[in-house]
């Protein structure tokens, strides 16, 4: 009995074994693509294993590319220009590049698998990108559907971001989601406060991200983000600004007027922020203060269905209608628009009929 | 009775009248979500039969000359999964390797293949119906130009379904079971021609 089960157990031992033989063997010679270079915009040069997976070559020294389904070739986000050393394209990738990105040498780099050395092109402002693994310190509710998420970095201590710039926020697996996935959101910190992150959330119905963030999320939860990213942030002009948002669109525009108010900036601002009903509003009181401290700033809140017991005096009409109404002319001003992408489309067809042309239109759609 | 039957006979009994897909219902995981495109299809159908081809045979060595002396016949699930696994993963290395055509045609698909249970499957046949090593080797071959056919098949019905009006509730995997179930009654009709089991 104890001779035959030795038996067993050893005869499947050595079938492993061999087959794990095999295995190593495989992996050292035909596997094996030695030390390969990746050289970043000409600037930065890496020395990675070969065969690995671009996108998991770079995270491993440091350098986040955007990713929302971690690397299996699901969302299409992380592409980055493979100029030289490329190779064809793998079928895996072809759904996600256009013709105009062939050109380009726009590669995937979750499935482009670097076995040569190679010359790629990223944005500049992702070498900057890091992740943070950070706590919860508050979790405040601004509204009835917003929450305000402040989060302390704990490793690395500190982040070096501009005003109006986005965080990916990694949400792990729960019950909606048996994967780890990212969600960008705006940070509404300001930058000079580089230990914390503060990110305004609202609850989408069934959203992943936001759900996970309303109903589980405690304070003291380790959170894990990566960044910062994007290019919505304050240009260096004199232009006076229009800034419009809605809803949690709040967050880029509070973090870029108060580093502005911080800067005792005397740019001639307004704020139009748009909302529902009263309860759908909130930060009037900071908003207040950014103005005190601030007196080139207006902040114009506007209601598009106000509630009789809202005892609303202020402004009324959708915010497109209440742009329209308070602004003359808009040839020489610039904008900063945060919103769903319905609301910044409506907003950007006003602005041309008010005179603003196209590249003073800077905004962050929400998808 | 089993060395009468001859490996061409098997062969073909294998990709037609017991079709592996549609007579045993093996691999219909890949068989759904793969068969959206004719091109994909085709690879994927390649891979699969070059892998049944080669593990077939390997599995009927690893049973017979080491299985069978040892009277571990019981243990063949997990031998051949693992042996299948191995394979697979040493392929995809030497592919990805010195063949970049091959790769791109074939290496991709063959990470699904590992957890293909047609794989299994037909290795499992093989030692239930005490075939030859040459009837075993046939049999691969032919229950992977069954795979290969029935996904083909799927396929050019799925391009059509594109324009087709679907029931709501039917989209997708739904109606691709629904016709593959039509696909498995037309199959009956070879049923009883070639006897192979």
């Amino acid at each position: 009995m104890f001779i035959t089960l030795g038996i067993s157990v050893l005869i499947i031992t050595l079938i492993s074994m061999v087959l794990a033989l095999l295995m190593v063997i495989a992996d050292a010679t035909v596997g094996n693509y030695g030390e390969v270079h990746i050289d970043i915009n000409g600037k930065k040069n890496l020395t990675v294993r070969g065969g690995q997976p671009l996108l998991k070559a770079l995270n491993n020294e440091g350098v986040f590319i955007p990713s929302a389904c971690g690397g299996r070739g699901s969302c299409g986000l992380c592409k980055v220009g493979v100029i030289e050393g490329g190779g064809n394209y793998l079928p895996t990738e072809l759904p996600w590049i256009s013709e105009e990105e062939k050109k380009n040498n726009i590669r995937l780099s979750c499935q482009f698998k670097v076995k040569n050395d190679v010359k790629i092109e990223i944005p500049e402002e992702l070498f900057s990108v890091r992740q943070f693994e950070t706590k919860v310190e508050s979790i405040v509710e601004l509204t009835h559907d917003i929450k305000q998420v402040t989060l302390k970095l704990i490793d690395p201590p500190t982040i070096d971001c501009t005003a109006g710039q986005f965080i990916q926020f990694q949400v792990p697996e729960y019950e909606l989601t048996d994967e780890a996935v990212y969600r960008a959101y705006s940070m509404a910190s300001i930058p000079s406060d580089n230990t914390h992150v503060e990110l305004e959330i609202r609850l989408v119905p069934n959203g992943i991200c936001t759900t996970y963030v309303h109903q589980h999320l405690k304070e003291g939860d380790d959170v894990t983000i990566n960044g910062p990213y994007g290019d919505f942030f304050l240009r260096d002009t004199e232009r006076p600004m229009i800034c419009i948002a809605g809803g949690s669109g709040m967050a880029p525009l509070k973090s870029i007027l108060l580093d502005m108010s911080e800067k005792k900036s005397t740019r001639k601002a307004r704020y139009f922020f748009g909302a529902r009903s009263k309860r759908d509003l909130f930060l009037l009181d900071e908003m207040r203060e950014i103005e005190k401290a601030m007196p080139s700033f207006t902040f114009t809140p506007a209601l598009s269905e106000p509630l009789e017991e809202d005892k609303w005096d202020g402004e009324v009409g959708l915010i497109t209608d209440v742009v329209r109404r308070l602004t003359e002319d808009a040839s020489e001003a610039e904008a900063y628009l945060c919103g769903s992408p319905g609301m910044i489309d409506a907003c950007i067809k006003v602005l041309r009929e008010l005179g603003m042309p196209d590249e003073h239109i800077y905004y962050d759609k929400f998808a | 009775m089993n060395e009468i039957i001859s490996p061409f006979t098997i062969f073909f009994a294998a990709a037609f009248t017991s079709n592996i897909l549609l007579t045993n219902y093996l691999g219909m995981c890949s068989f759904l979500s793969v068969s959206k495109e004719i091109e994909t299809s085709a690879g994927l159908g390649i891979a699969v039969t070059f892998v049944l081809a080669i593990t077939t045979a390997l599995n009927w060595v690893v049973y017979h000359l080491i299985l069978v002396p040892f009277q571990l016949e019981y243990l063949r699930f997990i031998v051949f999964i693992i042996v299948i696994a191995a394979f697979v993963q040493l392929i995809e290395m030497v592919i990805e390797r010195y063949s970049e055509g091959l790769y791109f045609a074939l290496g991709i698909f063959l990470p699904l293949i590992t957890v293909n249970c047609a794989i299994l499957g037909v290795s499992l046949f093989m030692v239930i119906r005490d075939y030859t090593f040459l009837q075993s080797f046939f049999f691969g071959i032919g229950s992977g130009l069954g795979w290969f056919i029935a996904i083909m098949a799927m396929a050019g019905i799925r391009r059509k379904l594109k324009t087709a009006k679907v029931p709501l509730g039917l989209e997708g995997p739904g109606i691709a079971l629904i016709i593959a179930g039509f696909m498995a009654m037309a199959f009956m009709g070879f049923s009883g021609m070639l006897p192979i089991s």
